[in-house]
């Protein structure tokens, strides 16, 4: 019960105490009065948690001789607003927020102690009242996972429920996506949805949307505004562009990667411009984009589950390829040294993965810039053996990719010509020279005060 | 008597206070040092209402979000993307979680079982997160004072908050330097009932937390809130007392101003108000061409001037709460925090500051106010004005009822301003980023063994073992320089005094002359009284040779270069006898009288290079033999 195990449940079920009741615990000469609250199941069975009456919740130990009793009945403690009231404003466009899971969408969770997705879609526009002025929104929840635990199954669910959003009524779609694989996600429904009539932009928070400092709230109603005013028919990502609560970038679905673990402009285009940005509502768009040509859009949703991202580093074994192989991977992408580059000891490997007619597409552990495998006699070996250049792709593209394009056919030689072509701005003909992230730091000189 | 009334009055006085530890920060490594220099790198943020646990949005959060500014945060060098809510908080800091259980065991608190740490909403900014981390660290203290027993109800563990160091009309600014010090709160019962005795709580609570040598001394490291309340009227958080002395004024102040408070309102209600109506007029073409300087600007600049009647509240607005601050002050204070202007105009100082009688008269006129009634005017940019008179409004119908519970600030005359409501109890839950920590007896146990000696005990073993005066033990034992008294008395084989009066009394007297003491080692002090020790160094030569070492020099240089090499007893004797040969009509005259005089010529010569002791004993060895002599012839 609300993570009571052990000798504290016991106690509660004895007084048939609830979480939300009042309770006093007498021991050793003590009297701790409070609200009953749950607890984390990684607590250890022996402390009862009660809110005092100042707002600070202890855990009082059940030792022997402590008295438990019931003093009051209360309710159990609820999270989330009442929906607001709201008409729909015919002058404005439709959006449709889709719900999937993750930060954006979370709130304090007692079965863990952490923060937890569990807010619907529609307590999250609770939330954000702002939103009443943008669009008439609808939400529909696709599904409710951490973003860890999203898969190609899932990646099908949503770019179905995008499209189906965009055939039927909404001007642009909104994804809530917890921002560990959004990157993936992102990717995935770039490849998968086709002529795309409105921007299908995903969305999420750093910093949880139960605290004053959130992000979600920016992020979401940039996401908003992108999907219901922009005339991008891509799929983008949305977020913080900087520390501060500032402006939010609109990213390219296919160049965009998760680059800091904790910060709020943790998202970078790489390789390329973001698509744009927006600041207090209003969109700048920085480069081209896709605009919608008309007619339907169409889902093209097949994924092989059996392609493998493999980052290569000195002294690996030949093994690991091999297990993959014997193990029924259909593709490899490496994640080379440099400009696209294995140890040697590697080529026997690649060179019967290639036999099989394993696709092994090579990308750059580096990132930033492009492979490039004429400059070493590694590289032109690498080639020679059969292994295709993924250009300026990011590794984990190129893997949603490889998986896309296994999905459409099997043929050595038409995987590779998919691999090299540019479906969905994964691959940029040109190596820009200004979008290479520096550290921002200053020298300073100033004194601390002891 | 005046202790009687204020009993009578039902007053009701506890105060908190915050004392900063010495240690890094409680959340991350970052060092808890502050900058006099405003760093280049700057982040721009805002911050959105939540909800708490129990799911009720808190009125404080919500009265600034209403206010709507941002916030402009200044990263100084101590800062890491933990201050910038930019990481998640790292586990607590185990020093500081040490030093505020071994307070709460000083202070006979109870510790808790299980430590829970949770999030206060606070949304002005000056926390990053939109919440300052707290948890409640023990309960059911006490403290033993002349005039009974002082309840301790809670001691809390805190991260401290930014710094405000500015604001404009868009952002508040905040330095980070001190956001997540690790701070201490002892919140004690609403227990006391005159204005005094909580500044001589304040006082041994202070000296308490001093005794564990690991807390931060200096302005602003410890600083008081004061919660007051009296019979009809309603509670005020006094926050930012940070001189003990002006304790009692603050209080005596918040009570006269809730009396003066709960007469407004039984005068209001005696004349029939009812609740002031929120109606804004725009009164701007009245003041086209008025001389009031700051309306001419405002409306210079595209401003407008709003207007609001208070109906029956003539003659209370301009009437005195405190010395200096009327009634019409506490609402140009709401119009201050919610408008972002500058102040308010009210009838009851009208005509006055440039504004005209024809003036007043057309805006009674255009608001319809009788003489009875009171008009307050804002000046400013239209959206502000609004909201200030909006503000002013809130509060003119608060006080029909009667005394708002507020949080307010001190001001350095001991009055008080407003700063927000109240906060209530709402605004807690649970800090999920960190998970409970059990506090066992083991720990406790630990902490017991090394609790600093009891203050009294200390002072009374200073006297009678240490043979230092009342005074001086008493200086001695709320001194920083504590432990190392301490030490260097176990070390060394010299006169506790002397160490005593070199750390608490040549130290000052040498920085007053402007010595750099800061830069003297603690080594220093071990090789200097070793030398005494040894006999190698006199006493005499310590605050020389201070002053020498401070100027980056090792103790040895010191000692030769100001020629300190120690004298002998035989060269002493020979210099003696010498000096009573040079002055041999004086000594025949007044024989052992003559030692004062003598002392003096010889310490002029010997000072530093001899213990002056000796000096005087040798002298008066040798005048007694001339005494002899004399009384014989």
């Amino acid at each position: 019960m609300f993570g009571y195990q052990g000798k504290a449940l016991k106690t509660l079920r004895s007084i048939s105490a609830k979480v939300g009741d009042r309770l006093r615990i007498e021991k050793a000469g003590q009297i701790h009065e409070g609200i009953l609250m749950p607890r984390t199941e990684l607590g250890d069975p022996n402390h009862l948690v009660i809110k005092l009456n100042s707002g600070y919740n202890i855990g009082v130990r059940l030792t022997r001789g402590a008295k438990v009793s019931k003093v009051g009945v209360g309710r159990v403690p609820k999270m989330g607003l009442p929906p607001p009231e709201f008409k729909p404003d015919p002058s404005k466009p439709s959006v449709s927020i889709l719900g999937t899971g993750g930060t954006i969408a979370s709130r304090v969770d007692y079965r863990t102690g952490a923060v937890y997705p569990a807010f619907t879609a529609k307590e999250l526009y609770a939330a954000v009242p702002e939103l009443v002025g943008l669009a008439n929104i609808r939400t529909a929840p696709v599904c409710n996972v951490f973003s860890e635990n999203m898969t190609p199954e899932l990646w099908i669910k949503i770019a179905r429920a995008a499209a189906r959003e965009l055939n039927s009524r909404a001007r642009g779609v909104v994804i809530a996506h917890g921002t560990d694989t959004m990157g993936y996600t992102a990717a995935a429904l770039s490849f998968a949805l086709k002529n795309l009539s409105g921007p299908v932009v995903l969305v999420g928070s750093q910093r949880s949307s139960d605290r004053p400092s959130s992000d979600a709230a920016l992020n979401l109603l940039s996401a908003v505004s992108v999907a219901s005013k922009s005339d991008i028919a891509e799929v983008c990502v949305v977020m913080h562009g900087s520390a501060e609560d500032d402006f939010c970038l609109i990213h390219r679905g296919a160049k965009v990667r998760k680059c800091h673990t904790s910060r709020r402009d943790t998202f970078q285009t790489v390789n390329d411009l973001p698509i744009g940005m927006v600041r207090g509502g209003e969109i700048t768009t920085l480069g081209g984009y896709n605009r919608a040509k008309g007619g339907r859009v169409r889902v093209d949703a097949r994924f092989d589950p059996m392609v493998a991202l493999v980052k290569v580093c000195p002294g690996m074994k030949p093994k690991v390829v091999d297990s993959l192989l014997n193990s029924g991977y259909r593709g490899i992408v490496l994640e080379g040294t440099g400009l696209g580059h294995t140890p040697e000891y590697l080529f026997p490997a690649i060179k019967r993965a290639v036999k099989r007619g394993t696709a092994v597409v090579m990308t750059s552990q580096c990132l930033w810039g492009r492979v490039d495998m004429k400059v070493y006699s590694t590289g032109r070996d690498l080639l020679q053996l059969g292994v295709i250049p993924g250009e300026d792709m990011l590794p984990e593209v190129a893997w949603v990719k490889l998986m896309y394009a296994l999905g459409q056919t099997k043929n050595p030689k038409k995987v590779s010509e998919l691999m090299r072509k540019n479906l969905a701005g994964e691959i940029t003909p040109r190596t820009r020279p200004d979008v290479f992230p520096k550290p921002a730091f200053t020298p300073t000189h100033s004194q601390a005060r002891k | 008597m005046r202790e009687n009334m204020y009993e009578k009055l039902g007053l009701k006085v506890g105060f908190e206070i915050h004392q900063e530890l010495d240690t890094h920060k409680l959340f991350c490594n970052c060092p808890s040092v502050l900058y006099d220099v405003e760093p280049a790198l700057k982040v721009k943020r805002r911050l959105r209402p939540t909800q708490s646990e129990l799911g009720e949005v808190d009125r404080a959060a919500l009265a600034e979000a209403i206010k709507g500014k941002g916030f402009r945060y200044q990263v100084t060098d101590n800062v890491c993307l933990v201050e910038l809510d930019c990481e998640p908080p790292h586990p607590v800091n185990e020093e500081a979680l040490d030093i505020a259980l071994e307070v709460a065991l000083l202070l006979n608190a109870k510790p808790v079982d299980e430590i829970h740490v949770m999030r206060k909403t606070i949304i002005d900014g000056s926390n990053t997160s939109g919440f300052q981390r707290t948890m409640l660290i023990a309960t059911e203290g006490y403290l033993e004072t002349k005039k009974g027993m002082a309840r301790i109800q809670t001691i809390c563990l805190e991260e401290d908050a930014a710094r405000k160091v500015g604001e404009d009309a868009e952002f508040i600014d905040y330095r980070l330097d001190r956001l997540g010090i690790p701070l201490v709160e002892i919140a004690t019962g609403p227990d006391f009932t005159d204005p005094q005795t909580p500044a001589e709580v304040a006082l041994m609570v202070g000296q308490l937390m001093r005794a564990t040598s690991k807390v931060k001394r200096g302005i602003g490291t410890i600083r008081q809130d004061i919660n007051v309340s009296i019979r009809d009227g309603a509670r005020q958080e006094i926050k930012g007392v940070q001189e003990l002395a002006l304790i009692p004024a603050v209080i005596e102040r918040e009570v006269r101003r809730q009396l003066a408070l709960l007469g407004v309102s039984d005068e209001l209600k005696k004349r029939g108000a009812t609740e002031v109506a929120r109606e804004i007029v725009d009164v701007s073409k009245i003041f086209s061409g008025t001389r009031c300087k700051v309306i001419a600007s405002v409306l210079a600049r595209r401003g407008v001037v709003l207007a609001v009647k208070l109906p029956k509240f003539a003659g209370l607005v301009g009437g005195e709460l405190q010395p200096g601050r009327r009634f019409g002050t506490e609402l140009a204070d709401y119009a201050k925090v919610y408008g972002g202007v500058g102040g308010i105009f009210h009838t009851d100082e009208l005509p006055g500051y440039g504004i005209s009688v024809g003036e007043v008269e057309k805006l009674r006129g255009v608001l319809r106010a009788s003489p009875g009634d009171a008009v307050v005017i804002v000046a400013a940019g239209k959206e502000s004005a609004e909201k200030a008179l909006g503000a002013v409004v809130v509060r003119a119908n608060q006080a029909l009822l009667a005394v708002p519970e507020e949080t307010r600030r001190a001001l350095p005359d001991g009055n008080t301003e407003f700063m927000r409501p109240l906060p209530g109890a709402a605004r807690m839950y649970v800090e999920t980023d960190i998970p409970p920590m059990v506090i066992d007896e083991k720990r406790l146990e630990q902490i017991r063994k090394r609790l600093p000696e009891p203050l009294e005990q200390r002072r009374k073993r200073y006297v009678e073992e240490y043979g230092l005066s009342r005074e001086l033990a008493e200086r001695m034992s709320l001194s920083e320089n504590l432990g190392l008294f301490e030490e260097l008395v176990r070390k060394h084989a010299v006169e506790p005094t002397l160490v005593a009066t070199t750390l608490e009394e040549t130290l000052v007297g040498l920085k007053r002359e402007g010595v750099a003491v800061d830069n003297i080692q603690k080594a220093v002090f071990d090789e200097i009284f070793s030398l005494i020790a040894k006999g190698e160094l006199a006493k005499e030569a310590v605050p020389d040779v201070l002053r020498e070492v401070a100027g980056g020099i090792g103790v040895q240089d010191a000692v030769q270069r100001l020629g300190l090499g120690r004298i002998t007893e035989a060269e002493l004797s020979k210099m003696v006898s010498e000096v009573v040969r040079e002055n041999w009509e004086l000594v025949k005259k007044r024989g052992v009288g003559a030692l004062q005089p003598l002392m003096g010529v010889l310490m002029g010569k010997v000072r530093g290079r001899v213990d002056g002791k000796l000096v005087h004993q040798l002298l008066e060895r040798e005048l007694r033999k001339f005494e002899f002599r004399t009384e014989t012839s």
